[in-house]
């Protein structure tokens, strides 16, 4: 049995089952992650572990003890809102005073807890400020400290990096993410951002339309999807489409070109036509070694991301993305110009039928 | 400098004033109307009072207020308004409480909405003759309670010409009017601070006494201040109702203006400098409440 | 979850009982005139009056040029601000709101006591005159309703980006505010102006102090002197006011409209 238990957990409205099925057990100190799009039913349970929910059926344990049916107020359990919610009334210091204040604390215990939030997340001079006065960023850390500061038994968040600009989105999950293993909060994190999801987790919990897709750590998921919706939706994929030459040697050919896929060919006949998939980070341009398959096409787009450049390769009734590093000393290709691409031979993802 | 230059630096500015002066043709009528029809009116009473009938400036009108009658006129006046203001704020919040945050079916909102429009403009004549009607000597409540309950309103002491039948008669647009200003304020209340106040330990009440009543407290004061003032001005339906038998301050000036009291139109001006003072003093108060507890607002 | 909407569902129903029942027994009343028995000899009588007739229309015609001198005040003044002279915003609104604050009976008197005959602007000299200071005196208890009307209206289509695409296309002033304000802000227009209606249609004070005869006299004089006609006439003006606000609803369709936010 982990710290946050869920068993059985289901919700429903009506005649629409928003969460079913739900289990999970997280462990003392555990960062884990609900990761899927908008009405996937990771928000609700989130809220059923915070008690703004009851669920349908299923049981909630904290260290234990049985919450189900606990109001939001006696679950001890801290939670930051995509919205930051901030009292606009309150200053930040009050704010993050809020909750020892409506336990009865005294006043001196009070000031120097308030004190020593605000220098974790690094505003002790923003005290006085009313939230208006704050930027998102340091409205969102005020709204950390204040779900902290009451020390509570789980941490959940609730996308709440989605209102920020993108800059201040990656360092503050960097900082979330050390605030909590500094302090072995158990936290859970919904958002629908993968990227988040594989950056900070321990554990991700991948969510569509109220199931649990697949479990496991960012490793696992991204280079093992178990579904075809884990596959599509974690990673930008290329799925192209490609005859099977021959199942026994994983022979296959896309727009007539033979590659070889070492992955698992159950239940493949030789003929017929399956979507492959391929992640574009895979695919390099020019070289490779005889271990790889190559493949000839035109170049169609390149799009200057930075860091990255992303091409997108077209042979023929098929096409892919792939990413390049950005090389200061080489141009991007130009449009129109022939390339050979390569992958390894076990990237190649074959998928069910009537993936598309 | 170049003169070529000068004059190129020169044009947009002309261009600028001539497309200003066109935006002050748009808000001029406004303002002269404002002048013209509201403010010099109001300023002009308020140098009445203090001259006399030949012009030259005297204290003496302020002095003739303090006589028994005008002095019990204002204080019922004041005490009516506050009355009626405050009950009306408190009715008025609990039911745009319940419309908005009660959880009840979603179609009482626009009725209630609907029906709060007509019944706060509602007042006037036609209110006094509905109360009459409900709660006169012959109305249809009056007859019911004693003919059902056997209980006289009139042994009890009640009289819709006195203070607490004006109050019950005016909270008929007063209720109302609080509804209306008060809905989207309730609106503006963000469910994630009530769930961020609960999972943080607090109580409901703790929730309204730490968050939601602060945060609406400016829109409820303003509010009640409106009805105040509401209430304080109000003419017609305590004319309609009572005559002139209630001594109130606006039945007074009315029956001044009138010239159905002895004629004397400085009095009458210095009466109504007092209605100025007491209006403004309340909006004074709230200014000044509410910049006590306002900081937060930007 | 049940138990906590008793208490929203109590404040409904003692907020009905207290609205409805004065309707109630209004219209009852109303329909006490022929002894024993129901009867609509009341609402007879009151159409029947030529001074019913004659003071209603007077009142309907004022209110009519009302509206048409407070949408030409108050349209080209909330556009200015939004779109040209947005720093001026806090003392027009200060402006509208003040006849909130200063009761109408004050600004009837500085009228009466401005502009009397032997003054600069003599408009209580002849009737013609006092009938235009009564609809503006109507203008001006009408303002803070027409202006927030307006201005929200305004706010909604985002007047400023309109001009400014409008202007891109070569529109001149004229062309724009007749040409895509106006017809933009129509909802808001009609709003404004049943409320107007509304407001001015059984007014009292500033109609008998500038001795005009409106229907708000008009219903006190009746009441001084009649006993069952009242009741009609109240049910009356009540049908009145609800027509103006239901067909506020009907205009303002889907969207939610309030007469002060």
């Amino acid at each position: 049995m982990g710290f946050l238990d869920l068993e059985g957990v289901q919700k429903v409205y009506g005649q629409n089952t928003v969460v079913q099925n739900f289990n999970l057990s997280i462990a003392r100190g555990e960062f884990v992650s609900f990761l899927g799009p908008s009405g996937c039913g990771k928000t609700t349970t989130l809220r059923m572990i915070a008690g703004f929910e009851v669920p349908t059926a299923g049981t909630i344990r904290i260290d234990g003890r049985d919450v189900t049916d606990l109001k939001p107020n006696q679950r001890n359990v801290g939670m930051v809102f995509q919205s930051y919610a901030l009292f606009p009334n309150l200053t930040a210091a009050e704010n993050v005073a809020f909750g020892l204040r409506v336990a009865g604390q005294p006043r001196e215990a009070i000031r120097k807890r308030v004190e020593e939030m605000l220098s974790i997340i690094k505003l002790p001079q923003l005290g006085d400020r009313y939230p208006y006065q704050l930027s998102g960023g340091q409205q969102q850390r005020v709204a950390l400290a204040r779900a902290l500061a009451v020390s509570p038994a789980v941490l959940l968040l609730d996308e709440p990096l989605s209102a920020l600009d993108a800059k201040i989105r990656v360092s503050l999950r960097q900082e979330i993410r050390s605030l909590q293993r500094e302090l072995g909060i158990t936290t859970v994190y919904v958002t629908h951002d993968q990227e988040e999801a594989l950056s900070m987790s321990d554990r991700i919990v991948v969510m569509s339309e109220g199931r649990m897709e697949q479990v496991g750590t960012p490793f696992d998921i991204y280079n093992y999807p178990a579904t075809r919706f884990v596959a599509s939706f974690v990673g930008t994929l290329n799925i192209m489409d490609a005859k099977i030459v021959d199942p026994l040697s994983g022979r296959l050919a896309i727009d007539g070109q033979e590659v070889v896929s070492t992955r698992g060919m159950n239940g493949v006949r030789a003929g017929e036509t399956r979507p492959i998939a391929l992640r574009p980070e895979a695919i390099t341009i020019d070289g490779g070694g005889d271990d790889r398959n190559r493949m000839e096409g035109t170049i169609e787009e390149v799009a200057f991301l930075g860091a990255v450049v992303r091409i997108r390769v077209r042979f023929g009734e098929n096409a892919v993305w792939l990413d390049t590093f950005n090389n200061p000393g080489v141009a991007p290709p130009a449009r129109g110009s022939k390339a050979t691409v390569s992958f390894g031979r076990s990237d190649l993802l074959l998928l069910e039928a009537e993936a598309r | 400098m170049s003169r070529q230059a000068e004059i190129a630096a020169a044009v947009p500015v002309m261009r600028r004033e001539r497309r200003l002066s066109w935006a002050w043709l748009g808000v001029g009528p406004f303002f002269l109307f404002a002048l013209l029809f509201l403010i010099l009116p109001t300023l002009d009473l308020v140098i009445g009072a203090f001259q006399t009938p030949d012009g030259s400036f005297t204290l003496d009108n302020l002095a003739r207020l303090n006589q028994p009658t005008i002095v019990s006129a204002y204080l019922i006046s004041v005490q009516v308004s506050i009355a009626s203001a405050l009950l009306g704020a408190a009715a008025g919040f609990f039911i745009a409480y319940a419309v908005v945050l009660g959880k009840l079916p979603k179609f009482l909102r626009p009725f209630v909405t609907t029906f709060s429009g007509v019944a706060s403009q509602f007042a006037g004549i036609p209110l006094a003759f509905a109360f009459l009607a409900t709660l006169g000597p012959t109305g249809l409540v009056t007859a019911w309670l004693d003919q059902y309950l056997g209980i006289s309103l009139r042994a009890l002491g009640f009289n819709i010409l006195s203070f607490w039948g004006l109050t019950i008669t005016y909270l008929y647009f007063q209720i109302p009017l609080m509804i209306l200003i008060l809905m989207p304020a309730l609106d503006g209340l963000r469910k994630e601070w009530r769930e961020a106040a609960s999972i943080l330990g607090a109580s409901p009440w703790q929730y309204w006494r730490y968050v939601a009543l602060p945060v609406l407290w400016p829109s409820l004061l303003g509010a009640t201040i409106l009805l105040f003032a509401n209430a304080f001005g109000a003419v017609a339906t305590a004319y309609a109702l009572t005559g002139s038998s209630l001594n109130i301050v606006p039945i007074l000036l009315y029956a001044q203006i009138r010239g159905d009291v002895l004629h004397d139109p400085h009095l009458g001006y210095a009466l109504a400098l007092g209605m100025i003072v007491i209006t403004g003093l309340a909006n004074i108060g709230y200014i000044w409440l509410r910049q006590r507890s306002e900081r937060w607002l930007k | 979850m049940k138990s906590s909407r008793f208490a929203p569902w109590l404040a409904i129903a003692l907020g009905a009982i207290y609205f409805i029942v004065p309707l109630v027994a209004t219209f009852e009343f109303s329909l006490r005139k022929r002894r024993g028995e129901y009867s609509f000899d009341a609402y007879a009588w009151v159409f029947a009056d030529q001074r019913f007739i004659e003071s209603f229309t007077y009142s309907t015609v004022v209110a009519i040029v009302t509206i048409a001198v407070g949408v030409l005040l108050v349209v080209p003044t909330a556009y200015t601000i939004r779109v040209r002279l947005p720093r001026l915003r806090p003392v027009v609104e200060f402006i509208t709101l003040m006849p909130l604050v200063i009761p109408a009976i004050i600004i009837v008197f500085g009228y009466l006591r401005l502009y009397n005959s032997s003054s600069w602007l003599p408009l209580t000299s002849s009737r013609r005159a006092t009938d235009l200071l009564l609809v503006f005196s109507y203008a001006t208890l009408a303002l803070p309703y027409m202006y927030r009307a307006v201005d929200t209206g305004m706010r909604a289509i985002d007047a400023r980006t309109l001009t400014e695409a409008a202007q891109s296309l070569g529109a001149s002033w004229l062309t724009i505010i007749l040409r895509v304000i106006l017809p933009n802000v129509r909802v808001a227009l009609l709003s404004g102006a049943f409320l107007t209606f509304a407001i001015v249609i059984g007014e009292f004070t500033m109609a008998s102090l500038l001795d005009r005869p409106a229907f708000g006299p008009y219903m006190q004089n009746i009441g001084a002197n009649r006993a069952y006609e009242p009741s009609a006439l109240a049910v009356i003006a009540f049908v009145v006011t609800w027509a103006c606000m239901g067909l506020i609803q009907l205009f303002g369709r889907g969207r939610r409209f309030t007469a002060i936010e």
